[in-house]
């Protein structure tokens, strides 16, 4: 059914507008990235950048960019692998087996996603000093895999609770187990979900700044968001180097929305709607 | 049944043949709840550990004067004086009206616009999986990534936004982050437009649940598009707009990341939110005891609001259950 003209002018408004308020300020951003130093301080402001690679260059090479774009992409990894690997058994259990307080499980770890992180930060600062965990990936990674676990669980117990239940009392006739049930039979299907629920915990700890700026005081240590917030000039802010960072840092999420939209919008929502 | 087709059967279905006998049945219905238990156990421990032990303690905590600084003072116990302390601090009083402040305004605009981008994402157009990832990217950034952007796109100097609203004119130039109401104005725009599209999808979520059927009832009884929408969109829409007011109002709240970066709480307290003058007095001040007071009475806050959370959301994934 064709809609009335005025109808699709609103929707094309509407577009427009949701596109360039989304992109427009970082747009600007990267600009600014691919500027050289005197066009980023003009006054006015240039519109068009000169196409200069200077700030990448310094960014890449004399700063610690390259140092916390390592140490992200370790501590985000692990948190990942590791978020999944508690998750994933936690999930099925509470979607699919007859356990007793199962309700009460849910919305304590719903309770806990609700955390102000500062309630429990100074303790848990306190547990780290104590196991040597301060300044070390391990340590940022423990209270990130505690931060991302109760999402984790449940996108996963949504997708498991969609899952045709004969295959799995198929499975469990034929006599499976049930850790063999989830490993054979529901892991497979849960694919997408398991998927979904990785990109998400992977964003969150690529993203995270709060405890990274109180566990990791070491310049070497630093992850990205750490960095780029703590970035110092001599004189001026070294406003250049910051969007090259920030550029740097956006990339990786940026090729994962372009290429997981659909899991991403289904995953977000299987939290909390559909949940 | 003879003994040899019993034992061909025994092979081929051993736990159909177990259905049969109640009592193995009940044995293993309890195997499952100790391999159920044995699969949350881990979750449950990491949880604990980090997340309910170190709440407790920041409550004992609350309750203690501790400064980090002067170890050799000890814990010692003062009751509930921090917090009668704190109802009185009027820093406090200013962080929680500033909070309060931030927290309606941005969860309002973003509900708002959140509202127009589902519906936009929600329709049918060539090209949507574009607009969608589009949308999509400010959620993705980074929020200090988005601080120091919204930071230089304000900058009184070399800032965009002054070059759309004044052009030439360098004289006119405003210093956003400089003044108390433009920069409490600036977090908040800060806020909206990193988190606007979460809201939308939230709602997004909500409208795919709509049936197409109903419009079309509407559509044959001549309804037009904003009577479709105040009449039968709207009203299904609230349990998801619901959902998205209480999701964004709990992280709202907790805001940190984007006054660290964009203002420090200044200028004077224009910007100091409850979350950062927390972090303030634990972590620059080390004044353990008092500082813990104050993240615990934002906890209390939030957990009335989780509870209520709970009990209207919660209980649609507990009544899904398949037995």
């Amino acid at each position: 059914m064709t809609k009335p003209f005025s109808e699709r002018l609103v929707l094309l408004i509407g577009i427009f507008v949701a596109v360039l308020g989304s992109l427009f300020p970082f747009f600007w951003f990267v600009m600014t990235s691919l500027k050289s130093q005197i066009h980023v301080e003009a006054i006015p402001p240039t519109w068009w950048p000169d196409g200069s690679l200077t700030f990448y260059e310094s960014v890449l090479f004399d700063r610690h960019v390259l140092t916390s774009m390592g140490n992200s992409l370790i501590v985000a990894s692990s948190t990942t692998v590791i978020a999944l690997l508690i998750a994933t058994p936690a999930a099925y259990a509470l979607a699919r087996l007859r356990l007793s307080g199962k309700a009460w499980m849910l919305g304590g770890l719903l309770c806990v996603a609700m955390f102000p992180q500062l309630v429990i930060a100074g303790p848990i600062w306190q547990i780290l000093k104590r196991l040597g965990g301060l300044n070390t990936h391990w340590g940022l990674v423990l209270p990130y895999v505690t931060l991302t676990l109760p999402l984790a669980v449940w996108i996963l117990a949504t997708f498991f609770k969609e899952l045709p239940l004969e295959l799995e009392e198929a499975a469990r006739i034929d006599g499976c187990t049930a850790w063999q049930t989830l490993s054979k039979v529901m892991l497979p299907l849960a694919a997408p979900g398991l998927f979904t629920a990785a990109i998400l915990t992977f964003i969150y700890a690529w993203n995270e700044f709060f405890f990274a700026l109180l566990i990791l005081t070491d310049p070497a240590k630093h992850t990205l968001p750490v960095g780029i917030a703590l970035f110092q000039g001599e004189f001026t802010m070294p406003w250049g180097e910051i969007a090259a960072a920030s550029v740097i840092a956006t990339l990786p999420l940026i090729v994962l929305v372009l290429l997981f939209q659909r899991g991403i919008i289904s995953g977000l929502s299987a939290g909390a709607v559909k949940g | 049944m003879n003994t040899k087709d019993e034992d061909r059967l025994r092979e081929e279905q051993p736990c159909r043949l177990l259905d049969r006998l109640s009592i193995l049945h009940m044995t293993q219905s309890t195997r499952d709840q100790t391999t159920g238990w044995l699969m949350v156990f881990p979750a449950l421990t990491v949880v604990t550990i980090f997340s309910l032990y170190p709440a407790m303690d920041s409550f004992l905590l609350s309750l203690h004067r501790v400064y980090l600084s002067l170890p050799g003072l000890g814990q010692s116990f003062i009751g509930l004086r921090n917090y009668t302390h704190l109802f009185q601090d009027p820093v406090v009083h200013q962080a929680f009206i500033v909070t309060l402040g931030f927290v309606i305004l941005s969860t309002t605009l973003e509900l708002l616009l959140g509202l127009g981008i589902a519906l936009v994402i929600h329709e049918h157009f060539r090209g949507r999986g574009w607009v969608r990832a589009a949308v999509l990217i400010p959620w993705a950034i980074p929020t200090v990534v988005a601080s120091q952007m919204w930071r230089f796109l304000l900058n009184d100097q070399y800032g965009v936004v002054n070059l759309i609203l004044f052009g030439d004119r360098v004289g006119e130039y405003v210093p956003w982050l400089a003044d108390p109401w433009t920069a409490f104005c600036a977090i908040v725009v800060a806020d909206v437009w990193k988190t606007s599209s979460f809201a939308g999808l939230l709602i997004l979520a909500g409208l795919q649940a709509i049936p197409d059927e109903m419009y079309e009832a509407a559509r044959i009884d001549g309804a037009r598009a904003w009577q479709r929408f105040r009449h039968v969109t709207f009203p299904l829409l609230k349990p998801a707009i619901l959902t998205a007011l209480l999701f964004r109002t709990i992280d709202a709240f907790r805001v940190f990341d984007l006054v660290f970066v964009m203002t420090q709480g200044g200028p004077g307290d224009a910007t100091q939110v409850i979350q950062f003058y927390g972090y303030k007095t634990l972590f620059t001040e080390g004044r353990m005891g008092y500082g813990t007071t104050v993240s615990v009475t934002v906890f209390v806050a939030l957990l009335i609001l989780s509870v209520f959370y709970v009990r209207t959301m919660g209980s649609t994934l507990l009544k899904r259950e398949p037995t």
